[in-house]
């Protein structure tokens, strides 16, 4: 075995038992979700359930409202997707064009990723509280509509696009929400796959802010849901592992069919 | 507008005439998404201020015209209580010991991820970033059971390898170590990702020319990798220090009521306002807590840039 070789398979157990470690506790999550009531208040805890149940999956959708939950979860997701429009469209103007005021504007944005959620709830509530948006699912996707992050990642990332090409294209005759639509977002697939996985995470995983606004209970997410579940007299382990799974795994799965984009998406938003 | 601008791009050279058209078109491109920001970053910053110098409590929600303007007297009570001196302190030492260790923690596994292309590799990737994508709710259960001090899997494994269970969460000095832990364990996985991505364009050149010369690959790692990285670093260093300025969600969920010790700035803020629903003293608390980290943010940049001249 050369060096080289003897290295890729030391760093490769290392990493592997890294990873091993870094998500034992989903794996614990799935297999406890998968116990019934009786073995998961068994000690010492078993890892691997000896006998599999779906009651806890069922539970959440028979005898609580995680049907409704989700639903309202996923249009909150699809309202974040409509702000990710607005990004892109942003990050253009700011790559590709000169204008007064462009870069007290841009410092702006990025002044925004400074401010702590803290200070901005409260005024944020009143705000609105007075166009009477509190408990609504618009109320609870807005305030995260537009992330200071991800339009300077986005932006970043448009600023490579050749100008020749634009240039080309108006030269055609195209008008710039062409060029945006034919041109622009096709180059920026990579960006656009970042965009919409911190878009879904933030969307899907919001949860202090619908806590805040959302007071009806056929307003609330699936994080809110969740966390009511711990406040019930009888806890019940697996029906909580089930809710978590159920939180945790359709992210999962975006990831993994986007992972190969995502990293590239970081690459050449210039972050070097 | 439209018919004045076709006139005078009529008039102008062809090559200045995209420069004439555009003039409102960055305008409404970069228009809807400034103006969410504004209102929901720059306004909201304006309405604290105003509200932060009146007594604003919930029966003022209801009641408008029972608010008084009190001046700086939030200012005050806030600065002569002990306890918010307290969280600011609980603040430093989450950010002492969260920063150094994300960075260092995801650089070093990002190097290692970095080191094959292979398929295994790439498979390791989506592994350690699953905390980074779990809800802090989910987070929070998971971590309870796994933390719970009679039948948690934590000290169940400690008793089998004949150690003493810990009190990860109910004693207040090793709970500050384990909702720590907890945070680090979920800001590991995007900063891996971004530091990958930074890894990827280093130059394939460089590494061979430093291998023709004798470098070991340490060596290459140390001199030529990671000073190539520098503004991966700084970005991730900047970003990870201004959310753990930010500190909250970890304790929040974890801890029922926090205790002194593990009281961050953001916790007191929420507990002010939310809890006590003294809206107009959490407002003053919160503003403070901006300007602190807007002061260490320019800070930290200033010195960078001061050491990369």
């Amino acid at each position: 075995m050369t060096s080289g070789r003897r290295r890729t398979v030391i760093f490769g157990g290392l990493l592997g038992l890294g990873a091993l470690i870094t998500s034992f506790p989903f794996i614990w999550m799935v297999t406890t979700s998968l116990k019934p009531l009786s073995e998961s208040r068994a000690y010492p805890p078993t890892i691997v359930p000896t006998t599999i149940s779906f009651d806890s999956y069922v539970r959440l959708f028979t005898e609580l409202d995680f049907a409704r939950y989700l639903l309202n979860t996923v249009i909150v997701v699809a309202i974040g997707f409509g702000g990710m429009l607005l990004v892109a469209m942003a990050g253009y103007g700011f790559a590709k064009f000169r204008f007064p005021g462009r870069n007290a504007m841009f410092l702006l944005v990025l002044a925004t990723m400074m401010i702590p959620v803290q200070v901005t709830m409260i005024p944020t509530y009143l705000i609105l509280n007075s166009v009477g948006l509190t408990n609504t699912l618009l109320g609870v996707a807005l305030p995260t509509l537009v992330g200071g992050f991800g339009l300077f990642l986005t932006r970043q990332f448009m600023t490579t696009i050749p100008d020749e090409m634009l240039e080309a294209a108006r030269l055609d005759g195209a008008g710039e929400w062409r060029i945006l639509r034919s041109i622009v977002l096709p180059m920026s697939q990579p960006i656009l796959a970042v965009l919409g996985v911190l878009t879904f995470i933030t969307g899907w995983n919001s949860f202090l802010w619908p806590l805040v606004i959302a007071t009806d209970s056929d307003n609330y997410t699936l994080s809110v849901g969740l966390s009511l579940l711990n406040k019930q007299l009888t806890v019940s382990p697996p029906l909580q592992m089930a809710g978590a799974s159920l939180m945790v795994i359709p992210i999962l799965i975006v990831f993994v069919i986007l992972q190969r984009h995502i990293v590239q998406g970081f690459a050449l938003s210039g972050l070097k | 507008m439209n018919v004045t601008l076709t006139t005078r791009a009529k008039r102008v050279p062809a090559r200045l005439r995209p420069a004439a058209r555009v003039s409102l078109t960055p305008y409404l491109l970069v228009g809807p998404a400034v103006a969410l920001l504004l209102l929901f970053g720059i306004l909201p910053i304006l309405v604290a201020a105003i509200v932060s110098l009146t007594d604003l409590d919930i029966g003022g929600l209801g009641h408008p015209e029972t608010i008084r303007f009190i001046g700086l007297e939030n200012y005050q009570t806030l600065f002569a209580d002990p306890d918010f001196w307290g969280s600011l302190a609980n603040t430093a030492f989450f950010v002492l010991i969260g920063v150094p260790t994300i960075v260092g923690l995801s650089l070093l596994i990002a190097i290692g991820l970095n080191h094959s292309q292979s398929r295994f590799f790439r498979a390791l990737r989506s592994f350690y970033f699953l905390p980074a994508i779990t809800a802090i709710v989910a987070v929070s259960l998971i971590w309870g059971y796994l933390y719970n001090s009679q039948f948690g899997l934590l000290n169940y494994v400690l008793g089998v390898i004949g150690l003493g269970p810990v009190p990860w969460l109910s004693d207040p000095l090793v709970a500050k170590f384990s909702v720590a832990g907890v945070a680090i364990w979920r800001a590991t996985g995007l900063n891996i990702i971004i530091f990958l991505a930074a890894l990827q364009a280093v130059p394939k050149e460089y590494r061979e020319a430093a291998a023709i010369d004798g470098a070991t690959a340490w060596r290459t790692t140390i001199s030529i990798v990671i000073p190539l990285l520098r503004f991966a670093i700084l970005f991730v260093t900047v970003t990870t220090l201004i959310s753990w300025m930010q500190f909250f969600d970890e304790p929040f969920v974890l801890l029922k009521w926090p205790a002194n010790e593990t009281m961050s700035a953001s916790l007191y803020i929420y507990f002010q306002g939310f809890r006590f629903n003294e809206f107009g003293f959490a407002s003053a608390a919160s503003l403070v807590l901006l300007a602190i980290i807007l002061v260490v943010t320019a800070v930290n940049l200033k010195v960078r840039r001061v050491n990369d001249d």
